[in-house]
C-alpha cells in the first residue's frame, strides 16, 4: 500500500479584473498608478482581444471588471467592451477621469449596460486640482461629468487622492461627493510606488497631517451617515503593521496592462527574474493558475521570517511584494512598513528625513520618467 | 444599547426593488449567489438569496412571504419577521430600496 501524496491546494478563481485599457491620459498626476514606463497606444491589444480577455476572465469566475487607464475612455472601443462584459455576466465598472465624458458618450456607456462609475478629482479647489493634474481647464470638466452620471441615474463614486498639499481640504471634498450626488466617495492617499515614489518627498504628509486627514474622514462618516459611504485608504508608511496588498498575491485580483501583460497587480512590471505572463499567447486561466509570477508569492510558503511565524501571515499575506523589491531591493522580504520588519528603520528613516519644502513634482508624462 | 429599535420604514405593503448598480447574480463557478454592487460584492446566504430572486420592482413584500410561507410550508408570521428584517437590512446597506 503506498500514500499518495496531498494534491496540491486547488487555487481559487480571481474575483475582480482590473483592464487597463490604454495608458494614454490627458492628464499628468504625479502619483499615478501606472508604471514609469508607460505603453504606447501601437502596443496596445486590438478590440478583439479584449473582448476574448473578458470572455476568459467570466469563463474563470471573475465577477467584476474594472475598466481603467491610464483614461479608458480614450478608447472608442469602450461601449463595445462594456457591451461585451454585460453579456456574460459581469459587473462593470469605469475608472475615469470624467474630462473626456459627454453626455452623448454617458448614454452609448449606460446603453451598453455599465453598472457603475468612479470618477476621479484631485482636489475640491480649482487652481490645486489643475496644477495638480496638469491640465488646464480639468475641473469644471470632471464637474459637468458628475453631473451627467446623477443626471443619468448612474451610481457614482467620487476619488479624491490625498497628499500634503491637500490633506486640509477633505471634509470640503466630501461636502463636494455629496453636493454632487455621489454614494460613495473614496479618500485615498497616494500609494508610493511608480510615479508616487517618484514624488514621494513632494507628497508624504507629516503625521500630524495623517491624524488630521483620518480625523475628518471619521467626522464626515457620521455627519453623512446614510448619504454618502466613504472608503479610506491611508499611507502605509505611518502604519504599524503592513497592508494585505491586493488581499494576498494571485488570490482575488488579476490586472492587465494595456499591452496585454496579466499581472498579480498593477505594480507587478517592476519584478524581475520571472517571466511576465502575456494574455496573447497564453489562456487567462492557464497563466492564473501555473505563471511563475502568480505563485512566485501565492500563500504562504514563500515567506521569510518574521512573516512565517506571525500570526498575522493570512491577514495581510505579507504585505507588499513592490514595496518591498523597491525599499529593500526584494521583493521576497518581509514589506518594510511592518514594524516587524528587521528592515523596519529604513521607513522611519525616510519619514524623519522629508523635507519641509516640497521639491519640484515629476509629472507623468511619456518620457518623463527619471532615470 | 442605544434604546428602542428604530422602526423600519419597510412594512408589508412596500414595494421594493433593487438600487440601481446593485443586483443579484448566481455565481456558478462558485455555485453561490452573490450580490454585485458598486466596487464589491458579497455573498447571498441562501435566505437571502430566496428572498432576493422574488425582487421585482412590482411584488409587495407581502406576496414575498406568501411565495415563501408556501414554498417552505412555514409558518406566516416566523417567515414574515425574516423577510421583514433582511430587506430592511438590506435597503440599509444600499442594495435595496423602497
Amino acid at each position: 500500500m503506498t500514500i499518495a501524496p496531498a494534491p496540491p491546494a486547488p487555487v481559487q478563481p480571481p474575483m475582480s479584473l482590473l483592464a487597463e485599457l490604454t495608458h494614454r491620459c490627458p492628464l499628468q498626476c504625479p502619483y499615478c498608478s501606472n508604471p514609469l514606463a508607460l505603453d504606447g497606444r501601437e502596443g496596445e491589444l486590438g478590440t478583439d482581444d479584449w473582448r476574448r480577455v473578458l470572455e476568459q476572465a467570466a469563463e474563470l469566475g471573475v465577477l467584476q471588471v474594472h475598466f481603467s487607464g491610464g483614461e479608458p475612455m480614450a478608447r472608442r472601443d469602450l461601449p463595445e467592451l462594456v457591451r461585451h462584459a454585460a453579456s456574460l455576466g459581469l459587473y462593470s465598472n469605469l475608472i475615469t477621469s470624467g474630462v473626456l465624458l459627454t453626455e452623448a458618450t454617458l448614454a452609448q456607456l449606460a446603453e451598453a449596460g455599465l453598472d457603475h462609475v468612479q470618477l476621479s478629482f484631485q482636489d475640491v479647489d480649482t487652481a490645486p486640482a489643475e496644477t495638480m493634474g496638469g491640465m488646464p481647464g480639468a475641473q469644471a470638466k470632471k464637474l459637468a461629468a458628475a453631473r451627467l452620471i446623477v443626471a443619468e441615474g448612474m451610481p457614482l463614486t467620487t476619488n479624491f487622492v490625498i497628499h500634503r498639499g491637500n490633506v486640509g481640504r477633505i471634509g470640503r471634498m466630501l461636502d463636494l461627493a455629496v453636493e454632487l450626488g455621489a454614494r460613495r466617495a473614496e479618500i485615498a492617499h497616494t500609494q508610493y510606488y511608480g510615479w508616487g515614489l517618484v514624488n514621494r518627498a513632494a507628497l508624504m504628509p507629516s503625521r500630524a497631517q495623517l491624524e488630521d486627514a483620518t480625523r475628518a474622514v471619521e467626522d464626515a462618516r457620521t455627519r453623512l451617515a446614510g448619504t454618502l459611504a466613504i472608503d479610506y485608504v491611508t499611507p502605509d508608511y505611518y502604519a504599524d503593521q503592513p497592508k494585505p496588498c491586493m488581499g494576498g498575491w494571485g488570490r482575488r485580483f488579476v490586472n492587465i496592462s494595456p499591452t496585454g501583460h496579466v499581472l498579480p497587480c498593477h505594480a507587478a512590471e517592476t519584478i524581475t527574474g520571472v517571466p511576465i505572463p502575456d494574455i496573447r499567447t497564453d489562456s487567462l486561466a492557464a497563466i492564473w493558475a501555473d505563471a511563475p509570477l502568480f505563485r512566485l508569492f501565492r500563500g504562504t510558503d514563500w515567506m521569510p521570517e518574521p512573516c512565517r511565524g506571525c500570526d498575522l501571515r493570512e491577514q495581510d499575506w505579507g504585505g507588499c511584494r513592490c514595496q518591498a523589491l523597491a525599499l529593500l531591493g526584494d521583493a521576497a522580504a518581509t514589506d518594510p512598513v511592518c514594524t516587524r520588519s528587521p528592515d523596519h528603520a529604513r521607513i522611519s528613516k525616510i519619514l524623519a528625513d522629508l523635507p519641509e519644502t516640497p521639491p519640484p513634482l515629476v509629472y507623468r508624462r511619456y518620457g518623463n520618467a527619471p532615470g | 444599547m442605544t434604546g428602542a429599535p428604530t422602526p423600519s420604514p419597510v412594512g408589508e405593503e412596500t414595494i421594493v426593488r433593487f438600487l440601481r448598480g446593485t443586483r443579484l447574480h448566481h455565481d456558478r463557478v462558485r455555485d453561490q449567489w452573490v450580490i454585485q454592487a458598486p466596487e464589491r460584492a458579497f455573498i447571498a446566504d441562501p435566505i437571502a438569496a430566496e428572498i432576493l430572486r422574488l425582487v421585482d420592482g412590482t411584488r409587495p413584500v407581502s406576496a414575498i412571504i406568501d411565495t415563501l410561507a408556501e414554498r417552505f410550508a412555514a409558518p406566516r408570521p416566523v417567515i414574515a419577521q425574516d423577510v421583514l428584517e433582511m430587506i430592511a437590512s438590506l435597503t440599509e446597506r444600499q442594495v435595496l430600496t423602497a
